[in-house]
């Protein structure tokens, strides 16, 4: 307990707030090195997700290349990343090691939510003479899109918790006062930072899930009963751990 | 490539270093899964309170994990044990969910029948819920396979050694091929890992191909 008053007492010293190092400083890096990542990663796995999706084809690819992209250590890769892109290129570095740790759930969602939909209102919508991109448009992407938020809401956890190892070469973020406590045997430093840490990723996890619940609404709305989606919560259960 | 060559036997070591170290977290976690989902799952009360708890767990980050424990549990933080027992943490954090979904899946009917021909709880749990919610517990502990493993590599920032050594080596000695043998390394025991589940699951269950556990068990483990 008094480790815990100590993390306490070390977040609430103005002398945490002032300076380059500053908390809300390294809040908002770790805050900017979780967004840029999984916003490529969406812009690169929504729309094969959905493709994979409607078209039924790619999937076994899909969960092959995501399997692969989980077994990669992202603390390795963005080591790898630094040496390779050089020192002066480590930011861009820290993004593609996070797209590539924010691909896999985000794939997963965007299928998994289109493979959910019971394939008869997909054949009644073809039935009424709606076009493949009618169909996409109007009935798979909103009656999948509770599943692609579950996907969201895994990536976004995995990346807030895993961009604290960008400190480790020199980024920034919330890991800096992690380890630097580490070196300097300060565990209440390291704790504030967990604490902090702990408080964007549970912070960041209740939007999406309001914004789960918001579309959820809409699927059940447009699909009426036992058609909506298979249950969301099953994918943040099983997503890949924070770093 | 040179680099590899010389030092297959360091890469080795550190291999099996890693391996127990996973292994250990993996069916620790498992173990302790399984009473931990079924009460989540059987009684509602306690299921938003284990299932938010083990959500809080997921937002720790490891490297903070890996420095805490020691200090409040009191042993060093460059032991094994350190790295072992906050692998388990995460490991049970995902498979909880995994279990409590598993036992969801299971179509109440089937429970009710297995009730009525005269299976007492015990008895029903072991051989109707546990063999019904495989299916989704496995895609559940490859997933925790696969990110236990690549997950331990972090260790080594607080002094466990495994193939995470060659990470922080490789990047102070700035040798590129030092640091890729690492991440090949992990990857490979990763997916031989994950290779070894699946082929157990399908000799262990072979009703799972064929039946609507697989769909929830591809959902589940897709959505992952």
């Amino acid at each position: 307990m008094n480790l815990l008053s100590g993390a306490f007492d070390w977040l609430a010293d103005p002398a945490q707030w002032t300076g380059p190092n500053a908390l809300h400083v390294l809040l908002w890096q770790q805050l900017f090195y979780t967004l840029v990542p999984v916003a490529v990663a969406a812009a690169i796995a929504v729309p094969l997700g959905w493709a994979i999706g409607h078209t039924g084809r790619g999937r076994d690819a899909a969960v092959a290349v995501a399997g692969a992209a989980r077994a990669l250590p992202s603390f390795g890769l963005l080591v790898l990343l630094v040496l390779v892109f050089g020192v002066l290129h480590k930011p861009e570095a820290a993004v593609v090691t996070f797209v590539i740790l924010a691909i896999p759930s985000l794939l997963a969602g965007a299928y998994a939510g289109f493979e959910a939909i019971d394939r008869r209102v997909v054949d009644a919508a073809r039935a009424m003479g709606m076009t493949e991109w009618q169909i996409l448009w109007r009935v798979e992407v909103p009656l999948g899109l509770p599943l692609l938020v579950g996907g969201l809401r895994s990536s976004v956890l995995q990346v807030v918790a895993t961009v604290t190892i960008a400190a480790y070469v020199n980024l920034g973020g919330l890991g800096l006062p992690i380890i630097t406590g580490l070196s300097l045997r300060r565990y209440e430093a390291v704790l504030g930072g967990a604490i902090l840490v702990a408080v964007l990723a549970l912070v960041l996890d209740a939007l999406l899930a309001l914004a789960q619940r918001a579309v959820e609404q809409r699927g059940v709305r447009a699909g009426r009963g036992e058609i909506v989606t298979a249950r969301p919560e099953t994918d943040s259960a099983t997503a890949t751990h924070p770093g | 490539m040179t680099w590899v060559l010389d030092n297959l036997d360091l890469i080795g070591t550190l291999a099996l270093d890693h391996l127990r170290q996973s292994v250990v977290a993996i069916v620790a976690g498992f173990l302790l899964s399984l009473p931990l989902g079924w009460v989540a799952w059987r009684y509602r009360l306690l299921r938003g309170w284990v299932i938010t708890v083990t959500g809080l767990l997921y937002t720790i980050p490891s490297l903070a994990l890996l420095m805490i424990l020691p200090v409040v549990a009191g042993y060093p933080a460059t032991s094994e044990t350190n790295l072992v027992i906050a692998l388990t943490i995460y490991a049970v954090a995902i498979m909880v969910r995994a279990v409590t979904d598993g036992l969801d899946s299971i179509d109440p009917a089937v429970r009710r029948a297995a009730t009525a021909v005269g299976y007492g709880d015990g008895r029903r749990f072991w051989a109707v819920d546990l063999p019904l919610a495989g299916p989704v517990i496995l895609a559940g502990l490859r997933v925790t396979a696969v990110s236990t493993i690549s997950l331990a590599t972090v260790g080594i920032l607080v002094g466990v050694t495994n193939l995470g050594y060659l990470f922080t080596n490789g990047l102070q000695r700035r040798i590129v091929a030092e640091v890729l043998a690492g991440i090949v390394a992990v990857a490979v025991i990763a997916l031989v890992i994950d290779l070894l589940l699946m082929v157990a699951g399908r000799w262990l269950m072979p009703w799972a191909r064929r039946t609507a556990g697989r769909r929830a068990a591809r959902t589940a483990e897709a959505a992952s």
